[in-house]
């Protein structure tokens, strides 16, 4: 019976494995949404900028947008906010954020240290819509394009080269459907 | 040509490899002594062959040899060169070959410190050491060979080294850290060894205990440099984010903390022998499964390595292999020992059994914290990620009841302590620590609830350890010989004890005092943070060897007198297209005040990130003292005399070191 119990850190590591092996396949950067080719889910949320102002999946209705979902506490976000910026100055990019389980004031500091490249911000303190959109952590970035369907998601870091490489192809289809 | 003898000394190091894996074990088995001679030389020979192939890889960067794809990858012609040199390891590839190299290197210490050891062991762990080289060597050759080259068209230019790597910090975090890391492999392949012999002793305890000491001490100092360069190059004053490869870097620092403690239980009393086995195994697949995590992609982390489902597959497929075998082997042979108490409720034993628990516990919800995210996913219950509030509702009261047992712990003795004695040994520690506690608090202005624990929980580790140190070197010679008199690893524990109690203080006080302000500011404007005012001067530019730099300078006043004038930066690395935050720092060891520029708001005005840390730089310096006590605790006389030890060791169970001169003893 003592002897069995030794066997037990084996087993414990087994089923450990079963979850690493697991998670090879789905490299997270490149993690398949359920909502790819669907419109994004309905939603009611207020506007970061305007309390009070309710958005819903109408803003993404008319043009092709990029939804960048953040936060205050994502380290990566700080990272990838310059890219943000240029694609929204210099690339005329129309970014919708999505502000995801932050605090009104950290994401205003957020914005009043490093910028704002958002055209709107959707404030979702609970994380509701970023659990719709099957949101991993942040940043993520979704494709939208003008009848509001999701197009692509990118998990992690948007820089030059996923924006070359991935995110424009896609953008530039979609803008070509519609 | 040069890059092919790299890959040529690789498949050489591969094929020793082998032999050292296979030789020297049949050796053990049949009992051929001739065998088990190859053991060392084979040892030298891989290491010999390892370093020849990082040797042509760091001449590649060196001389820009744009051919090779990994130097194309990681470097740039505008780099200077000691970041050439450390870019060696800024990828995968190459710092898969520092880790080989480290491996390597940590084999041909064992064969060299361990001459003294009987031949049968010394082949048994040199084989195993060997078994994860070939594990290694195959990773490397099959699926990251870092001298692939870009063949015909060879590029003009690199792509550069990641901005974030160019920084002295990072090129000694890595080394440091695989240090830690690869180690603890050592203290495995003893487990192995022992349990292979069966001979779970007080001699195989004392053996495996300095090597686990040494990479202890390195995966401390690798920890401390990560986290000192997070706070200063990431540009935004943490210290700690409990990012997935942190917390990779963390579990077998604190599954090898455990381990230290339980040897020497298993050293000194012969008990836990089947716990301390397991450790030994549970924190060197701790440090494979960092590895993996790091490397396979499967959770995203700033620091993840470009991601390849064909090497997380290989390295799970190691980390397995690794894991079965070691475990399975555990479950067979590892003692049975039965239930009869050889020591009471109230002795060192119990605390460091509980000592265990507790850090055991601390591995355990790490673990869960990083690989949740994994298991959910697994069960198509969503994505989640834990944040820092799981990590601090749960990590820091395990600490505090720690850093509580710890100080009580150290006036326990072996086997039996009296509880009456104990009780009024601690009774001053107790009321002075309170009186720290509260002047702290008052100094800093606030009672929290957890500051007052933490702080508490330092200041008593501190006093206790300070308390036995003074006891303990009382003499009639005088307190000068007394303090003598007590042994390099008694010292090398109390400052490992003092590291970790400054650590605590510094966490404590700097997450509950400190304070962070984003404020807009324009030049000749002045801000304040804390007791301090910040008066911005200016900003200009100027030119880098590969970058531009938009540089400020910042007076900082206290109480209307200068302390300092910081030069924060925001570079522009053009060949990567990143723009990097270099935060400027008036260092101090009772506080640090911080200023990072962020973004251009109007033409005049500039949003400022201003910080007062207090006590920020005791996490890091705690660790300095932790890792130079294991560095010391090494260095104790009684590894010195094992010389003579070992041969007692070797015939019967209890081994008395016999009175050897220092002088005699050879390594």
């Amino acid at each position: 019976m003592k002897r069995l119990m030794l066997f037990l850190p084996l087993v414990l590591a087994l089923a450990v494995g079963v979850f690493l092996a697991a998670g090879i396949g789905n490299d997270p950067t490149e993690l398949e949404s359920a909502r790819v080719g669907k419109p994004v889910p309905e939603f009611s949320l207020e506007s970061l900028h305007q309390p009070g102002e309710m958005l819903d999946q109408s803003v993404f209705q008319g043009e092709v947008s990029l939804l960048n979902v953040w936060g205050e506490w994502c380290p990566a976000c700080w990272d990838e906010h310059e890219y943000l910026m240029w694609l929204a100055n210099d690339k005329g990019v129309r970014i919708i954020g999505l502000n995801y389980k932050d605090q009104r004031e950290n994401a205003f500091r957020f914005l009043g240290r490093l910028g704002d490249p958002y055209q709107t911000i959707i404030f979702d303190p609970r994380g509701s819509l970023g659990f719709d959109l099957g949101v991993y952590g942040a940043p993520e970035t979704f494709v939208i394009d003008a009848q509001g369907v999701v197009r692509y998601r990118h998990v992690g870091v948007v820089n030059e080269r996923v924006w070359e490489e991935i995110l424009l192809p896609v953008v530039n289809q979609a803008r070509g459907n519609s | 040509m040069y890059p092919e003898l790299g890959q040529l000394a690789l498949i050489i190091g591969l094929l020793l490899a082998v032999l050292l894996a296979t030789v020297p074990l049949a050796g053990a088995m049949t009992g051929r002594d001739s065998l088990q001679a190859f053991a060392r030389p084979l040892s030298a020979g891989m290491f010999v062959f390892t370093g020849l192939s990082f040797a042509v890889l760091t001449h590649a960067f060196m001389v820009d040899d744009f051919s090779v794809a990994y130097v194309a990858n990681n470097s740039n012609s505008m780099l200077p060169w000691y970041y050439k040199f450390s870019a060696v390891w800024g990828g995968h590839e190459g710092s898969l070959l520092l880790w080989i190299l480290m491996l390597a290197g940590w084999t041909l210490a064992v064969a060299i410190f361990s001459r003294k050891l009987p031949s049968v062991m010394v082949s048994q762990v040199l084989s195993v050491m060997g078994m994860i080289c070939v594990g290694f060597f195959l990773f490397i050759i099959i699926t990251s060979n870092p001298f692939e080259r870009i063949l015909p068209n060879i590029p003009a230019d690199g792509r550069d080294l990641n901005p974030l790597l160019q920084d002295i910090g990072l090129i000694l975090h890595p080394p440091m850290l695989y240090m830690g890391y690869v180690g603890f492999s050592v203290a495995f392949a003893f487990a192995i060894a022992a349990l292979i012999n069966g001979k779970l002793d007080a001699a195989w305890a004392r053996w495996s205990r300095p090597w686990t000491t040494v990479a202890w001490s390195f995966l401390t100092l690798g920890i401390a440099l990560g986290s000192w360069w997070a706070y200063y190059e990431l540009g935004w004053g943490g210290w700690w984010f409990w990012d997935p490869v942190e917390n990779a870097s963390l579990l077998p620092w604190l599954s090898g903390t455990a381990l230290m403690h339980s040897l020497a239980v298993t050293e000194k009393r012969g008990v836990f022998k089947s716990w301390t086995v397991l450790l030994a195994i549970v924190t060197f697949s701790l440090s494979l499964l960092g590895a993996f995590l790091v490397r396979s992609g499967v959770l995203t982390s700033v620091h993840s390595f470009a991601n390849d489902p064909e090497r997380g597959t290989f390295l799970l497929a190691l980390l397995g292999i690794t894991v079965v075998c070691s475990l399975t082997l555990y479950a067979f042979r590892a003692p049975v020992v039965h239930v009869r108490s050889r020591y009471g409720t109230l002795s060192r034993e119990t605390f460091l059994l509980l000592n265990n628990v507790l850090l055991v516990a601390a591995t355990l919800l790490v673990a869960l914290g990083t690989l949740y995210p994994l298991v959910l996913d697994y069960l198509n219950m969503g994505m989640l990620s834990i944040g820092e509030p799981f990590y601090n509702a749960t990590f820091s009261p395990l600490a505090v009841a720690a850093g509580l047992l710890l100080g009580a712990g150290i006036f326990s003795r072996w086997k039996k302590t009296d509880g009456g004695w104990m009780g009024r040994k601690l009774l001053w520690p107790l009321a002075v620590s309170i009186l720290v506690t509260a002047a702290v608090m008052l100094n800093y202005g606030g009672f929290a609830p957890w500051a007052f624990a933490g702080v508490f929980a330092a200041a008593w580790v501190t006093l206790a350890t300070v308390w036995d140190l003074w006891d303990k070197s009382a003499s009639r010679k005088g307190r000068w010989h007394g303090l003598k008199r007590q042994s390099r690893s008694y010292y090398g524990m109390v400052l490992g004890h003092l590291g970790m109690a400054m650590v605590m203080a510094g966490a404590t006080v700097v997450s509950n005092y400190g304070i962070a302000r984003d404020v807009r500011m324009v030049p000749g404007g002045s801000a304040d943070v804390g007791d301090y005012t910040v008066v911005f001067n200016y900003i200009g530019e100027r030119q880098g060897p590969n970058f531009t730099a938009q540089y400020g300078e910042f007076d900082v006043f206290l109480d209307g007198r200068q302390v300092a004038s910081l030069h924060p930066e925001k570079r522009n690395y053009p060949v990567g297209m990143s723009v990097m935050t270099e935060a400027d720092i008036d260092a101090g060891f009772f506080r640090d005040v911080f200023v990072a520029i962020g973004e251009r708001i109007s033409d005049e005005a500039w949003a400022i990130r201003l910080q007062y840390k207090p006590l920020v730089r005791w996490l890091w310096l705690g660790s300095l003292i932790m890792a130079i006590g294991g560095f010391l605790a090494i260095a104790d006389k009684r590894y010195r005399i094992r010389v003579k030890a070992k041969a007692a060791a070797s015939s019967g169970e209890n081994a008395q070191p016999v009175g050897a001169k220092p002088s005699e003893a050879g390594t």
